[in-house]
């Protein structure tokens, strides 16, 4: 277990190293660098060079990535060329927002999934195959046509929830939980899916087992193969398919965040890659990369709960 | 039959250790411990243990699947310790296996024609029908008919896998054949076919074999000589009859008694003679005997010194420091193992 | 003397040209993957061919603006767009994209996927583990944000994108083909080919690669749809394939822009989408399926037929008789199998005492497991009792509903099998486990069944109960992992143990020690058990009673001592004699020629017939029934009076 926590945070420095000095290098590359972008067309070639001493830019790649390095582990992440404002500071606003986009959505995937996964896996009869058409339709559509119709749903038709827009919690607590619901709602679907079909497969695999029929056949109760020896071992390759659901989830998060105009981190990723703010997009996949790490950790903390072999070696 | 036909040695092993690793922080699990034999042409070792015993683990060895840690492998006078797999393709004309499972052992997605042609790559002069004849000449030997060339080996039951095993040994007429297991999954009634098969082989072809098994019953039928392991080194050996009439190390009398024979009589009168003996399992892996910890009858100098081989009166050779006082002297006679029907 | 060895008939299961084509076959006789597979067909022509058709659709900047957002009509069969753009024909060229999308990801998957899995899970060791940490390292990186940071320099690159994607998700496809090669690398062939001198490449690409088929299809057909899914998702954010170009994400986009005046506009894109991932998850079902068929667990265990047919007919009076514990009464199970029902146990009856060993002995195949199993109602797996009766304590268990036969199991009759490593549930401690059990079978509670679990763990003589109970089953040895097992089945205090060849996995000194156990806890608890078994020595060690049976019949009952001093039948003669325990160190073994027919190919009259040295016609007549031979002595044979003599 302790040898496992040591091995993931080995894994995080350099993956963090990784997706900071890869996103740097091919920034770097990018045609018109971050002073001709501030400048526009307007800017004298000796305002332009000027400029690109203040920002750094006449240096070598790896002296800036230094540069940039050393100022990120403090949590500076510069200031974005578009409006000037201090990326940290518009990162710190929007990462609350995001991740309770995404908790949420993971809530709602493993509580309906699990629950889902098992009716399907334990139940025969309409019901169960109703649950398994519709996982695999859910499963086909993208998220963010689902969004959409969502809001022709639930906020254009039935008038039930706002249609795009965040209300922050400080604000008020219902006005927020509102705000969320559809976002949430569309973004865990497809996570939803996924869960109800890991479940149901492991759910049918672990009770297909020896040891399960073994314990029947001394006298163990359904009720307890089912819900303490099937879905504990079963639950190994549920917490896999929800850890790599979650990373998903952030892919999905940038699609939601643009459809419902919700101020996150991904729709900051998309406007800041659109307009070729350098500095934003760098951090924000920084940050993301941190987030999925820590995600990650916790998946493996999981397993070595599920998972007597791991936990004793 | 058990004759052996010339007395030329092809198989020499010499203190032969394999080590397993076992993750960091941990000492290597050492499953074969110096071991040394030979195996002459025509001749048939029986290589006998538990699980654990590492006796499959020196069939491997010889083949090359595992490499040993130390000592030394020679095939007709050749190191073969450490062949690179060019050496092991030239081997492969001499040195053949059967492998315990027959499910496991074919290709379930190959033709027995396809599998049984892969021994012959190497003589890219043969033609195609050349091969495919060759093939049916050896299933015809293995008493399987020549249509079972394009057949799948899912048509085939378990013995009839075992007797394509062993023609896909016999395709390159080889002079060692290690047999690991070859009988342990199949039904009695098969088992004895098979057996009989191996030993008709032997006689028609003067084959060497490494017959590794965990029955002493079955080993005993089909070899000349018998090497007893236990945790990785050698207990005892000798010739066939002499270990498994009049043995003499503490392990191979509590091989030989475990097994059930099909006697109730016989049966209920061992059970009784094992009933007096203290009931001693312990676990570990002791410095001296590895049979220390198991052994009714360790002394403290089986826990600490590691006894020597010693050649006893009845021809084998036996590494226990008690062999003595247990079996000589001077009321005990020589335990005779025989039972009432045989011979 | 020159020995041929007989010709062994092939029991031919299936006549099979190749196992690949079998696999092409098996797949199109679904037409789940057919209508996949047509659909994804037709997908591909549409993309390569409307471009051509169609050449200024991908240019062109609007329509008829007077005709904009429009639904459908004659003209426009999807309607047309904000534009006034036809939309069915921006549909149709759209596709390209996106379809070349989802094959440059998945080259790419492929080419770094594929051979980085064989490489990992064919040679191991350092280098797998150096993969596996770069691959887990990949996969944990946030794909599409990453793939955002290339669009924000690569500017509206499709190949750019696709290709990053294809880099950070290559990782799931290498590990799919790195744990499908880890097994195939064990099988035996493997060693055999290397033994044989064949080199990795040609091992590789032979033995391991057509195996392993299956499982990439799989995986590929879910990251094709993933890739589709990230294309359009790129699309409607017009991260690609800007204006005017069209592209199904461009146009849900366009959508959900004019969603308050034309709803209509979202849904063709959206269900073009929906409909390319759906056939790519079926299609990669389908090929899983096929992939598993015939292993693949059953949904729920189905009990006997004859209990839903007796449900509501009152239960016949059953005869108590003091000296019968277990009465078995024509017994006959069958199994559904692709060619119809086979019976794998016909008309068996015996009978079990109290405090009475019983062996049920035979080969695999003959039955005996399936008898054992049928008596608990444990088949599953499609097999159902046809006929016969299952008398335990005034009772037919085989009438029994599944609730009441769970009452039974466990505290009437308890149950063991082979495999004690694969009887334990991996996850829980074994004290919880046998605590789980005593609470199942007993009314103990609390402290009380503490207290008896390690009663029970003292009772089977593990070396140190209180440490034994707080390990879990993988750290147990086989021969502890059976004690542990049958703590279990003794925490009901059961008057029957039905033991499924209990110690046929442990070495033989560790079955010695099994069969000593078993013994004692008989003497002690006065248990009755039936014992299935294979080994004759293991019979005569324990048992009382024996039942032989073979291909599915019992051959013959007897006292231990009557049947190996007197066998009363060929087979069991047969079987004795070809015992290496009883023969001469040298010298040919006695063996039974030929081999057990096959379930549903049984001959007509006596079963053993094709194998007997001791036939005549009269053995051909009809079924043979079981005549009593003797004291307790029967045995399904014409000369069965002979035969003992002899």
């Amino acid at each position: 277990m302790v040898s496992m926590v040591i091995r993931r945070v080995f894994t995080a420095v350099p993956l963090l190293l990784l997706v900071s000095s890869l996103s740097f290098v091919l920034l770097s590359l990018t045609p018109g660098d971050a002073a001709r972008q501030i400048l526009g067309t307007r800017g004298t070639p000796e305002q332009y060079e000027a400029l690109r001493q203040q920002l750094g830019l006449d240096q070598p790649v790896y002296e800036q990535f230094w540069h940039w390095l050393s100022r990120a582990v403090t949590g500076d992440f510069g200031t974005s060329i578009i409006n000037g404002t201090s990326v940290a500071g518009e990162i710190w606003a929007r990462l609350p927002v995001t991740l309770s986009l995404i908790s949420g959505a993971i809530l709602v995937s493993v509580v309906v999934g699990v629950a889902g996964g098992v009716f399907s896996a334990v139940k025969d009869g309409w019901l169960a195959r109703a649950i398994d058409a519709l996982v695999l339709v859910v499963w086909a559509l993208p998220v963010f046509w689902v969004g959409s119709m969502l809001v022709v749903v639930f906020a254009i038709k039935l008038e039930w929830l706002p249609a795009v827009g965040y209300v922050p919690l400080s604000e008020s607590p219902t006005a927020w939980a509102r705000s969320l619901a559809l976002p949430v709602f569309a973004l865990s679907l497809g996570s939803v899916a996924a869960v109800v079909k890991q479940t149901r497969e492991a759910m049918l695999d672990v009770l297909g087992s020896d040891y399960i029929r073994m314990a029947a056949a001394n006298g163990i109760p359904p009720r307890s193969l089912i819900f303490r020896h099937a879905l504990k071992n079963a639950a190994i390759p549920v917490v896999t398919v929800v850890g790599l659901q979650t990373i998903g989830l952030f892919g999905g998060a940038v699609l939601i965040e643009n459809l419902f105009a919700v101020p996150g981190l991904g729709s900051l990723l998309v406007t800041s890659a659109l307009s070729n703010d350098i500095p934003a997009v760098q951090a924000v996949a920084v940050v993301f990369t941190l987030v999925v790490i820590i995600v990650n950790f916790a998946v493996d903390i999981a397993y070595g709960l599920l998972n007597p072999k791991l936990r004793s070696s | 039959m058990k004759t052996m036909n010339s007395d030329e040695q092809i198989l020499a092993v010499r203190e032969l250790t394999v080590e397993y690793p076992q993750g960091r922080g941990r000492d290597p699990l050492r499953a074969v411990d110096k071991v040394t034999f030979d195996i002459a042409q025509g001749e048939t070792l029986g290589l006998v243990g538990e699980s654990g015993s590492g006796k499959s683990t020196i069939g491997r060895a010889i083949l090359g699947l595992v490499s040993p840690t130390a000592g030394s492998i020679e095939f007709g006078g050749q190191d073969i310790t450490r062949a690179g797999s060019r050496e092991r393709r030239a081997l492969s004309q001499d040195l053949q296996v059967i492998f315990q499972d027959p499910y496991s052992s074919l290709n379930p997605s190959r033709t027995i024609g396809a599998t049984l042609a892969e021994s012959l790559r190497l003589h890219p002069e043969l033609s195609k029908d050349q091969v495919r004849d060759r093939a049916a000449d050896v299933l015809g030997r293995v008493g399987l008919p020549r249509t079972a060339i394009d057949r799948f080996p899912s048509n085939f039951s378990g013995g009839q896998r075992q007797r394509i095993a062993i023609a896909r040994a016999l395709m390159v007429e080889p002079r060692l054949v290690i047999c690991d297991e070859p009988v342990s999954a199949l039904d009695l009634s098969v088992q004895a076919q098979v057996l009989n098969l191996l030993s008709e082989l032997q006689r028609e072809f003067n084959l060497g074999y490494l017959f590794v098994a965990h029955d002493l019953d079955v080993v005993r039928h089909l070899s000349h000589r018998i090497i007893v392991l236990f945790g990785g080194q050698v207990m005892e050996e000798g010739p066939a009859e002499a270990v498994y009439s009049k043995p003499l190390h503490p392990y191979t009398k509590a091989l030989l008694d475990a097994a059930p024979v099909p006697d109730p009589v016989l049966q209920a009168a061992r059970r009784t003679r094992r009933e007096q003996l203290p009931i001693v399992s312990g676990a570990g892996q002791p410095a001296g005997c590895p049979f220390a910890t198991r052994c009714p009858h360790a002394l403290p100098v089986c826990h600490s010194e590691r006894p020597t081989m010693e050649v006893t009166p009845v021809g084998t050779s036996v590494a226990c420091h008690r062999w003595r006082d247990l079996n000589s002297v001077p009321t005990l006679e020589l335990p005779d193992r025989k039972i009432s029907h045989a011979r | 003397m020159t020995l041929v060895a007989p010709f062994t008939e092939i029991t031919d299961v299936s006549g099979s040209s190749s196992a690949d084509s079998r696999f092409v076959r098996r797949l199109l006789r679904r037409p789940q993957a057919v209508a996949c597979l047509v659909y994804l067909a037709v997908l591909a022509v549409v993309a390569i061919a409307s471009p051509i058709l169609l050449p200024d659709v991908a240019a062109e900047r609007a329509g008829d603006l007077a005709d904009s957002l429009q639904g459908p009509s004659s003209q426009h069969w999807l309607g047309t767009d904000s534009l006034g753009r036809d939309v069915l024909q921006r549909l149709l060229v759209g596709s390209q994209d996106t379809l070349i999308g989802v094959g440059v990801a998945l080259v790419v998957v492929m080419l770094l996927g594929i051979p980085l899995g064989l490489l990992a899970g064919y040679v191991g060791g350092r280098l797998d583990r150096t993969l596996c940490w770069i691959a887990d390292l990949v996969l944990s990186l946030p794909a599409m944000v990453l793939v955002i940071v290339v669009l924000s320099v690569f500017s509206q690159n499709l190949v750019a994108a696709m290709v990053t994607m294809g880099v950070l998700t290559a990782p799931a496809l290498f590990r799919v083909v790195r744990a499908a090669t880890l097994p195939v690398r064990e099988q035996l062939y493997i060693a055999a080919a290397v033994v044989a001198g064949l080199s990795p490449s040609y091992i590789v690409r032979r033995h391991v690669l057509p195996r392993i088929v299956g499982p990439i299809i799989v995986q590929l057909s879910l990251l094709a749809a993933g890739a589709l899914l990230l294309q359009t998702g790129l699309a409607f954010l017009s991260l690609i394939a800007g204006p005017p170009a069209p592209s199904w994400g461009g146009m849900v986009a366009d959508g959900v822009g004019v969603m308050f005046q034309q709803g209509w506009l979202i849904w063709p894109p959206g269900i073009a989408i929906a409909l390319t991932v759906l056939a790519l998850g079926l299609l990669g079902d389908a090929v899983r399926d096929v992939s598993t068929e015939g292993w693949s667990p059953k949904r729920s265990p189905s009990r006997s037929t004859k209990q839903r047919e007796k449900k509501g007919a009152h239960a016949p009076a059953v005869s108590v008789d003091d000296d019968v514990l277990l009465g078995i009464r024509n017994l006959t199970v069958s199994f559904a199998s692709s060619g119809g029902n086979v019976r794998a146990a016909e008309r068996v009856s015996f009978e079990v005492g109290p405090g009475e060993t019983v062996g049920v002995v035979g080969e695999s195949g003959c039955g005996k497991t399936t008898t054992a199993l049928a008596i608990l109602g444990m088949l599953g797996h499609g097999g159902h009792v046809e006929d016969g009766e299952a008398h335990f304590a005034g009772q037919d268990l085989l009438t029994l509903s599944e609730r009441d036969i769970q009452e039974v199991r466990g505290s009437e009759i308890a149950y063991i099998s082979q495999e004690p490593m694969v009887s334990l549930d991996p996850a829980f401690r074994i004290g919880w486990q046998l605590e789980e059990a005593v609470r199942a079978n007993t009314p103990l509670r609390g402290a009380d069944a503490k207290r008896r679990v390690q009663e029970l763990l003292e009772q089977v003589q593990l070396p140190d109960p209180k440490r034994a109970a707080r390990m879990y089953p993988h750290e147990l040895s086989g021969g502890m992992a059976q004690r542990v097992v049958i703590a279990r089945a003794l925490a009901g205090e059961p008057r029957l143990l039905i033991a499924d060849e209990p110690t046929t996995a442990l070495d033989v000194t560790m079955q010695v020690e099994i069969l000593e156990l078993l013994r004692s806890l008989q003497r002690e608890h006065g248990m009755a058990i039936l014992l299935v078994t294979h080994d004759l020595g293991v019979v005569a060690d324990i048992c009382d009673r024996v039942v032989v049976m073979y291909a599915g019949e019992v051959v013959e009952t007897a006292s231990v001592a009557d049947l190996f001093a007197h066998p009363g039948h060929p087979y069991t003669q047969a079987l004795l004699a070809s015992n290496p325990h009883n023969q001469h160190a040298a010298g040919m073994l006695p063996t039974i020629p030929g081999s057990v027919p096959e379930l549903g190919a049984m001959p007509p009259g006596c079963r053993f017939l094709p194998r007997c040295t001791q036939s005549t016609p009269a053995c051909e007549l009809g079924t043979i029934p079981l005549l009593q031979i003797g004291e307790r002595h029967e045995s399904r044979c014409v000369h069965a009076r002979e035969v003992r003599s002899t």
